[in-house]
């Protein structure tokens, strides 16, 4: 069974990568969307007996991670007209060998965390590590507002992953709190997105320094 | 039931300010529906703990899904009771004054925040006495002290409201901090989360520990010297309603807190005692000083609160070195000194505020010195306030003679030869208490006569009206309780013994209570008092009302065209008090005097700034930026910056987790 939780998580962690590459800002809205969706199937596949409780999980995450939270950014995008292009600081390449490279080093090293229980899957946590390096790759090299809620999204995601493999001893409650939280946050920033349109005429994030004391 | 009712009056306290929100911005139900509630709230609140205050029940109870993980013990006893009932009634007097105080009407923009946070912070407080486990109390003491800070902040449209605020917030999160790590060193010596007592066997420094970090946290919030600093500002500041709060009520759930530490701690050595006896005597002495330099009135009234803060440590530092030296009753009179005082100050620095809340609402001005001859345009407002002097002063037959005399008895007692040797210093304590008072009637002399008496000194001054029937009404339950207590001290004994007990923890001693003190001769004295005094008064209208000598402005002294400002002022009278205490006070005065004769016009006034945030804190803070420039370089208020850095720390931490050691036996080994 292993196949049917690594399938996913190789997903993911293309996705990713392509997220790193990725010029187009409704391309990146839409492979955050995906990854979010496929990540809130991971629970079906993984539990051995699927109650009521998880299927509900499984149709809010998606419906948030997958329509509501896309739709927000691309009705953000539409409003604030901004250049539809990812504004990076360090290139589509090298940050996507960054990537790559993360990658590659939390597969080694998750081999060396001490956990307490073998999950199901080795894929687990490399893919947990690098889905969260991915989003600080895009909080820190990319300069527009709505790429930094993209960031957020994905590090989100990789905690989500991580919760996963935690799925019995952190009830889906928490979950559903931090998913509460997430979701609020992006509509609070798509509101804030258009202040910061009028107030600096741009979404670029360095034009912030100017609020510095 | 009891804890029932409580936690019942909490939640409709809570909610009081909710359905306002929904209400149109100047439409008066959303006033009406809180005030109802917060009325219900505080009647069944009164109920409950009035009950335990007789019963001497305690109550537990734990909240179970407030919180995942933790528990949420909540515990009522006498003193928690003692407490609440002051936090109730406030809540209830505040609500109905505020009725004619800030209208919805007339403060549309912001009425609705002011009742929200009013609501939530009533009951946070009353949770903070309840609270039985370190969560409980820190969420419930958060809670608090951030609706305070909005409460304070409630017209933010001023800079010198958003700076009181702001220096509050920071006072306030420091006394959040020291608990942090007061609960942190409590679990460390108790083992446990719960409110509980710490073992014996505990060393002597982190008792001692625990004992500092508990007096800073809850004296930061009582507004003990020379921790005060965010208190005068915050005071002055905020609607009159919500000073006489903060002064009535919030400062005494740090004395609250404080109290309740200290039933946990076992053999608390007499150095305890002594520091809390000092602190007292320096907060009280200076407390007055400093609100002798005042000129605006609701400073000088917040100056005053430190004072009564004194006064109320002063009676626990008694009782504190009554336990370590194990004399029974230096304990009980000091203790029930310091508790009948914390009642006493929450009524009648609320009736103060009440009416200085009076005066400011119908003159627009806080400063004393632009007032005057408002006995004449506000007779009700004068006639409480005065009564409120009366009170503070410590002076018969009013409450704080009461209570002032339990802890002057108190600190006589170790002089009265029971005293073992040197213990007879703390007698001098009750030679700073008398100076405190002399002090205050100086100080409230100054204010009635400024404020009350000769005539107006400026155009808001003659022109006042008499507040509304609800600001009255409001102000006159405060006085009644003031001459109840003060007249009928006997009336406070059951309520005081409970509460005095459960600090104590010793049945046999806190009976002895009512032994102790002349209860019943003070009553008949005091009531003789009242009854002489009130024959003398309507003697005197009689006899003036019968006067047919023309009236003349004071201060006239004959000239056919006096005015105002040839009247002695408030800073005048009490410029001799300054010069004696310039010492300390360091009084700055601006301006020069006149240079020649007939001068056209002099500008000449003085200041006393407070010694922590006008001396101290703005020099050292300069010092304090100057050094931090260099660490402006990794400031740049770029978001990508500072996720680098988190992501930098996130590396570091994870760095800490590869077992290096193990990697390179193994790539050695093979």
């Amino acid at each position: 069974m292993h196949w049917l939780i690594d399938t996913p998580l190789v997903l993911v962690m293309l996705l990713n990568l392509f997220m790193l590459g990725v010029s187009r800002m409704r391309s990146l809205i839409y492979s955050a969307a995906v990854q979010g969706v496929v990540l809130s199937l991971l629970p079906l596949l993984l539990e051995k007996q699927i109650g009521a409780m998880i299927i509900v999980v499984a149709v809010v995450t998606v419906a948030i991670k997958g329509v509501l939270i896309p739709q927000m950014l691309h009705k953000a995008l539409l409003d604030v007209q901004i250049k539809r292009e990812v504004e990076p600081l360090i290139g589509f390449l090298p940050t996507m060998l960054m990537g790559a490279l993360g990658t590659a080093l939390s597969i080694a090293f998750a081999a060396y965390l001490p956990m307490t229980q073998a999950g199901s899957s080795t894929l687990i946590i490399p893919a947990s590590f690098s889905t969260m390096l991915t989003g600080f790759l895009l909080l820190t090299t990319r300069y527009k507002a709505i790429t930094q809620v993209i960031g957020y999204l994905i590090l989100e995601n990789g905690i989500y992953i991580f919760g996963v493999l935690l799925l019995t001893a952190v009830p889906f409650l928490v979950e559903m709190g931090i998913l509460l939280d997430l979701y609020v946050g992006i509509f609070v920033v798509s509101i804030i997105l258009n202040h910061i349109t009028k107030a600096f005429s741009s979404l670029d994030t360095r034009r912030l320094t100017a609020l510095k004391e | 039931m009891e804890m029932s009712l409580t936690l019942a009056a909490c939640v409709l306290i809570l909610v009081s300010g909710v359905p306002g929100l929904f209400s149109r911005r100047r439409s008066a139900w959303g006033q009406m529906t809180a005030t109802v509630l917060v009325l219900a709230g505080s009647l069944i609140g009164l109920t409950g703990s009035f009950a335990v205050l007789v019963t001497r029940h305690v109550f537990l109870a734990s909240l179970p899904g407030i919180w995942p993980g933790a528990p949420f013990q909540l515990k009522m006893d006498s003193l928690s009771a003692f407490f609440s009932v002051l936090i109730f009634l406030m809540a209830a007097v505040g609500s109905i004054y505020g009725h004619g105080y800030w209208r919805q009407r007339e403060h549309s923009t912001t009425g609705q925040k002011l009742r929200l946070h009013y609501g939530v912070m009533l009951a946070a407080m009353v949770v903070v006495t309840l609270a039985d486990d370190a969560l409980a109390f820190l969420l419930a003491w958060e809670v608090m002290a951030l609706t305070s800070f909005f409460l304070i902040a409630t017209e933010d449209g001023q800079p010198e409201c958003r700076q009181a605020a702001w220096v509050y917030f920071v006072a306030t999160h420091l006394s959040t901090l020291a608990l942090f790590a007061m609960f942190a060193l409590m679990h460390e010596a108790s083992g446990k989360f719960l409110l509980s007592a710490i073992p014996v066997t505990t060393g002597a420094g982190l008792k001692m520990a625990i004992f500092l970090l508990a007096l800073l946290g809850f004296g930061l919030k009582a507004g003990m010297m020379p921790l005060h600093f965010w208190l005068p500002s915050a005071h002055a500041n905020a609607p009159s309603h919500i000073s006489a709060l903060l002064s009535g009520v919030l400062l005494k759930v740090g004395i609250y807190g404080l109290l309740r530490v200290l039933t946990l701690m076992p053999d608390p050595p007499a150095a305890w005692g002594v520091l809390i006896l000092t602190l007292g005597a320096i907060s009280a002495v200076l407390g007055v000083a400093f609100a002798l330099g005042q000129h605006d009135i609701k400073r000088l009234l917040a100056f005053h609160s430190v004072e009564n803060v004194g006064i109320i440590l002063m009676g626990l530092g008694v009782a504190m070195i009554g336990i370590a030296v194990h004399h029974p009753v230096w304990v009980i009179l000091g203790i029930a000194g310091c508790l009948l005082h914390v009642w006493n100050h929450g009524l009648f620095k609320s009736l103060l505020f009440l009416s200085a809340g009076s005066i400011v609402r119908s003159t627009g001005t806080r400063n004393i010195d632009s007032l005057g001859g408002l006995a004449r345009r506000m007779p009700w407002t004068a006639g409480l306030f005065m009564l409120g002097a009366i009170a503070i002063c410590g002076l018969p037959p009013l409450n704080g003679f009461i209570s002032e005399l339990l802890v002057y008895l108190g600190l006589l007692r170790p002089a009265a030869g029971h005293g073992s040797g040197s213990w007879v210093a703390v007698a001098s304590g009750a030679v700073v208490l008398a100076m405190v008072g002399a002090l205050a009637v100086a100080c409230f002399v100054k204010v009635l006569g400024g404020v009350f008496l000769g005539s107006g000194r400026s155009t808001a001054a003659t022109e006042a009206s008499e507040a509304p029937l609800s600001m009255r009404g409001a102000m006159a339950v405060l006085a009644g309780l003031c001459v109840a207590i003060g007249v009928a001290p006997v009336v406070v004994l059951v309520p005081l013994e409970s509460a005095a007990t459960v600090w104590m923890g010793n049945e046999a001693a806190g009976s002895q209570l009512a032994v102790l003190f002349p209860w019943t001769m003070l009553t008949a004295i005091s009531m003789g008092l009242a009854v002489t005094i009130l024959i003398a008064v309507t003697v005197w209208q009689i006899i003036v009302r019968a006067d047919a000598s023309p009236r003349r402005a004071t201060w006239a002294c004959g000239y056919t065209k006096s005015n105002a400002r040839m009247q002695y002022t408030a800073s005048s009278f009490v410029q001799i008090l300054l010069e004696l205490l310039r010492w300390v006070l360091r009084p700055i005065t601006h301006g020069a005097g006149p240079k020649q004769l007939f001068a056209e016009s002099v500008d000449r006034h003085t200041d006393v700034p407070d010694f922590i945030t006008d001396r101290m804190a703005s020099k050292y803070w300069q010092i304090f930026k100057q050094r931090l420039i260099p660490l402006r370089r990794i400031q740049q208020g770029s978001v990508q910056e500072y996720l680098l850095y988190m992501l930098l720390a996130v590396f570091i931490m994870l760095a800490l987790l590869i077992p290096f050691g193990q990697i390179s036996a193994h790539l050695l080994g093979r």
